[in-house]
């Protein structure tokens, strides 16, 4: 029930709204209620409303606007790409741009394996009926 | 005015689009007209006109139409083929959207010269045969095929036009009989011409896994997929 996912300093977030939609941020500084000093490695440093963001379980140690290079040091050391790419939430983001960028001819190719996975499944689960009702 | 000599340079340099860098004076002296002048004596050579060759004696006309009759503007005019979309190369996988082979996922070979795409099915694998087909009814997939192998050189319009029926008078019995043989054969000519093309491109198709299988299924819309959305 209490929140666990804070906006603080050092907090990585998602941009889900606008120009920079599908980015990972990190909140570099807190302008006032409602707006937050936002930056990324390759992205100017701006400011971005909270609404704009969802916020990642992900933080890094950083102290309050720090320069360009100690950020990126920082993201290194943290391993912010590697932990966001290994998280469940990082990892559907990925299949859905896998999946957006299907070829017609990759998205038959898609349907004839799943087909033959769902004839694999099927013949085990046959199996294993057999097995129980004998 | 004398005619210029071609790759003739102007002496006078256009300081802005008008004005020249040098004055009247300046360029009579440049150009050397003084020394022309000179060499024939004072004045500037000049020839005698020469001599046209006689017009022939034009005949008073037999026949003035009563009003004034409007000369049409001439029109020349030459239409190109159609513009072909980037996506579209020899060898590209089309999907047809219209007509008899909706749906069907056909193999690009050329752009005939009015503008229509010719088509291959290959007709083993799906039934469409050598077609011609309108670029707008079409939706160019990535997919690519080699079809260096597949010569396409002797196809164009003329192969494709209906041939003409000969109207011969036919009396009421025969009229009804006649209509059921109307239905003609397919040359053979024409199916030689489809199985040496096909055969080529069978077998460019067959060294790609799941692509002989992909040319023979019809693609459809399922619930979900956005086509603004889709990449072909």
């Amino acid at each position: 029930m209490p929140f666990k996912r804070y906006v603080e300093i050092g907090r990585v977030a998602l941009v889900n709204y606008g120009k920079d939609y599908g980015r990972l941020v990190v909140i570099v500084d807190v302008v006032d209620q409602n707006r937050a000093l936002v930056d990324a490695p390759d992205m100017v440093r701006g400011q971005m409303n909270f609404k704009r963001l969802s916020l990642t379980d992900i933080k890094i140690d950083i102290p309050r606007l720090p320069k360009k290079k100690s950020l990126i040091a920082a993201m290194e050391a943290a391993d912010v790409k590697n932990k966001w790419e290994n998280s469940s939430w990082g990892r559907k983001l990925i299949v859905q741009k896998r999946r957006a960028a299907l070829n017609d001819f990759d998205r038959f190719k898609v349907m004839l394996a799943r087909i033959k996975r769902g004839g694999a499944i099927q013949k085990e689960l046959a199996k294993l009926k057999k097995q129980n009702a004998s | 005015m004398a005619a210029k000599k071609a790759g003739a340079k102007s002496r006078n340099p256009e300081l802005i689009r008008g004005i020249g860098k040098y004055s009247r004076s300046k360029m009579y002296h440049k150009r050397g007209i003084w020394a022309i002048k000179a060499k024939h004596g004072g004045s500037l050579p000049r020839h005698e006109p020469k001599a046209a060759p006689p017009k022939p004696a034009a005949k008073p006309p037999k026949f003035y139409p009563a009003d004034d009759v409007k000369t049409p503007i001439p029109n020349h005019r030459k239409p190109k083929p159609t513009k072909l979309r980037p996506s579209i190369t020899p060898g590209t996988v089309l999907i047809l959207l219209a007509g008899r082979f909706m749906g069907k996922r056909v193999v690009f070979l050329k752009q005939l010269p009015s503008g229509l795409l010719l088509v291959t099915g290959p007709f083993k694998i799906n039934g469409v045969p050598l077609r011609r087909v309108n670029q707008a009814y079409v939706i160019g997939t990535s997919t690519k095929i080699d079809i260096s192998g597949v010569d396409v050189e002797k196809f164009d319009d003329k192969y494709f036009t209906k041939e003409k029926k000969k109207k011969t008078k036919k009396s009421e019995n025969e009229f009804f009989d006649a209509r059921i043989e109307e239905t003609k054969a397919l040359p053979q000519e024409k199916k030689d011409d489809q199985k040496a093309v096909d055969t080529q491109l069978i077998k460019a198709i067959e060294l790609v896994p799941d692509l002989k299988a992909y040319l023979g299924a019809r693609f459809s819309l399922r619930a979900g997929m956005k086509p603004h959305e889709l990449v072909f």
